[in-house]
């Protein structure tokens, strides 16, 4: 069963990056390597601008699973846009031992 | 080079009178010094718990550590629908009464009263003892002498404030004039709430510090522009568009220029497409007339508006319709916990949630560098290889926090001081 939205199919390889928590988000983004930083960023963004247009029809309120994982794999795309466009390494440089972890946050 | 006016004095560290000498961080490095501090400010001062959204209903209720104020407190919305507070403590044998599993950690919930772990002892929400198990056992035991131990509680502007100190103003007057400049902001529309939290190894009063000056903004954020704006930034540096000292409490009002940016290429490729980064999403949400105290110089390319509430609350109101909040909870000389909350206007529909969460995580990217460069500051400062500092007039706040704080403990040791804390006048 697809786990994004019918439009977004060529996402599929990707559904992994589709996690409810910036934590998990921010945790897959470490865990990684840049090649595949890059690689998610490069497939995911091509699509951001449609990716836009589709969730602006789409309420919270009522929100499918389909359309949530799409919310939820472009929220990583924001996570992993910091090491891509800027970091050039999955860490923020300087930022050592330090941790800033979410403790509340809105479903979805 | 000024961009924005200063005070006829020249500068607005000489215009607050507040000296311009170096100044000692041995108020951030001593043992004996925070132990001070914990009887002076943080048990003589109102401080913010919360916000009125988290007690959404009769019985709502969550706790709080206060170990700098050396206790930890219990707030609850009762059967009457106030807010009142406790000290989170069983009157029976002293066992912390509200907690989850781990009695470090806060929690929250909803009940119709508290109940002891540890003999069954319940209290109704209005503090009264209400059940003592075998009170037949007991010798005498007047149960109205033993219900919860209040702690002082007002609401200002949907804001939970507690105090410990029982002679203290007011809170609408302790908030002073600044408070009463941005009261009637429509705080209670931007429910939608990302909390984060973080254990920075340095005194708290550094992290302060480090968040009401943006001097470091052009240096220590560099990376997070692109290159061309990044060398435009650092040659311009930074200057505020106004500053202001009321009592103990300060702010600065600041402009903000990205939101949305005058040039896209300004920005990262994502924030362009959604619209959004540092300072909030571009497209503001419609909330109606902001109080007139906002951006007091009244500054077309104005930002945002940070208040710091003394001792250790901040609140950053940001032109595009959104706020957030600091919190430093000191738990040693050189440790404290960090906590921000961003609110945002609940989103309309999911695009609006994504470009929410691009300025909360571009937030927590610029606090991770912050918070990492606290520990090195505070790791040398300790070397006490030097011991006075030069501060510029882009940092006349942390001067003013650092007096006030040593002002307080002077006061408390009952030390004559040369001018007094004045507390807010009424407004």
């Amino acid at each position: 069963m697809a786990t994004l939205p019918q439009a977004f199919a060529d996402l599929e390889p990707y559904a992994d990056w589709a996690l409810p928590s910036e934590r998990d988000r921010f945790a897959k983004r470490l865990a990684s390597s840049m090649d595949e930083l890059q690689a998610f960023y490069d497939a995911a963004f091509t699509r951001l601008c449609d990716g836009v247009e589709y969730l602006k029809g789409v309420s919270l309120d009522d929100i499918g699973e389909q359309d949530r994982n799409l919310l939820w794999l472009l929220c990583s795309l924001v996570t992993v846009s910091f090491p891509v466009e800027v970091w050039r390494q999955p860490r923020v440089p300087d930022s050592g031992a330090s941790s800033i972890d979410v403790v509340v946050e809105p479903v979805p | 080079m000024a961009h924005f006016t200063k005070p006829a004095e020249g500068s607005w560290t000489e215009h607050f009178g507040l000296g311009t000498e170096p100044v000692s961080y041995d108020d951030s490095i001593s043992p004996e010094f925070y132990e001070e501090e914990r009887d002076a400010i943080f048990r003589r001062t109102w401080l913010n718990v919360g916000r009125v959204e988290q007690l959404p209903r009769k019985g709502s209720y969550f706790t709080k550590d206060l170990d700098a104020a050396r206790t930890a407190i219990v707030v609850v919305r009762d059967m009457d629908d106030v807010v009142r507070s406790y000290h989170n403590i069983c009157r029976h044998r002293g066992n912390k009464l509200v907690w989850q599993d781990y009695p470090r950690e806060d929690t929250k919930g909803v009940c119709r009263q508290f109940t002891c772990k540890y003999h069954g002892w319940r209290y109704d929400l209005a503090g009264n003892l209400t059940f003592v198990q075998q009170e037949e056992e007991f010798f005498d035991l007047d149960t109205s002498r033993f219900g919860l131990v209040p702690v002082r509680t007002e609401i200002w502007e949907g804001f939970v404030f507690v105090t410990l100190d029982p002679d203290a103003v007011p809170l609408a007057r302790y908030m002073g004039r600044l408070g009463a400049d941005i009261e009637g902001y429509p705080f209670h529309l931007m429910t939608q709430k990302h909390t984060y939290r973080a254990e920075v190894a340095s005194n708290w009063k550094l992290f302060i510090d480090a968040f009401v000056e943006f001097y470091h903004a052009p240096v220590l954020h560099a990376k997070q522009a692109t290159e061309e704006e990044s060398r435009k930034l650092q040659r311009h540096g930074y200057e505020a568009l106004a500053y202001d000292i009321d009592g103990p409490h300060a702010m600065v009002s600041s402009w903000g220029g990205m939101s949305p940016p005058k040039d896209p290429s300004m920005v990262k490729p994502i924030d362009r497409v959604l619209r959004s980064g540092l300072f909030g999403p571009w497209d503001a949400p419609d909330i109606g007339d902001l109080p007139p105290g906002l951006n007091p110089s009244g500054h077309p390319a104005w930002g945002l508006d940070s208040y710091l509430f003394f001792p250790n609350f901040m609140l950053l109101v940001w032109k595009p319709n959104w706020y957030l909040t600091y919190h430093y909870w000191p738990t040693s000389y050189h440790t404290h916990i960090f906590e921000t909350s961003l609110y945002f206007v609940p989103p309309a529909n999911a695009y609006e949630r994504l470009r929410q969460e691009l300025a909360v995580v571009t937030f927590k990217e610029f606090g991770l560098q912050d918070a990492n460069t606290l520990e090195a500051t505070q790791m040398m400062l300790e070397t006490g290889a030097v011991s006075e500092f030069p501060l510029c007039d882009q940092e006349v706040m942390l001067r003013h926090l650092h007096r006030t704080c040593r002002r307080y403990v002077a006061e408390h040791r009952g030390e004559p001081s040369r001018t007094t804390v004045r507390v807010p006048a009424a407004s």
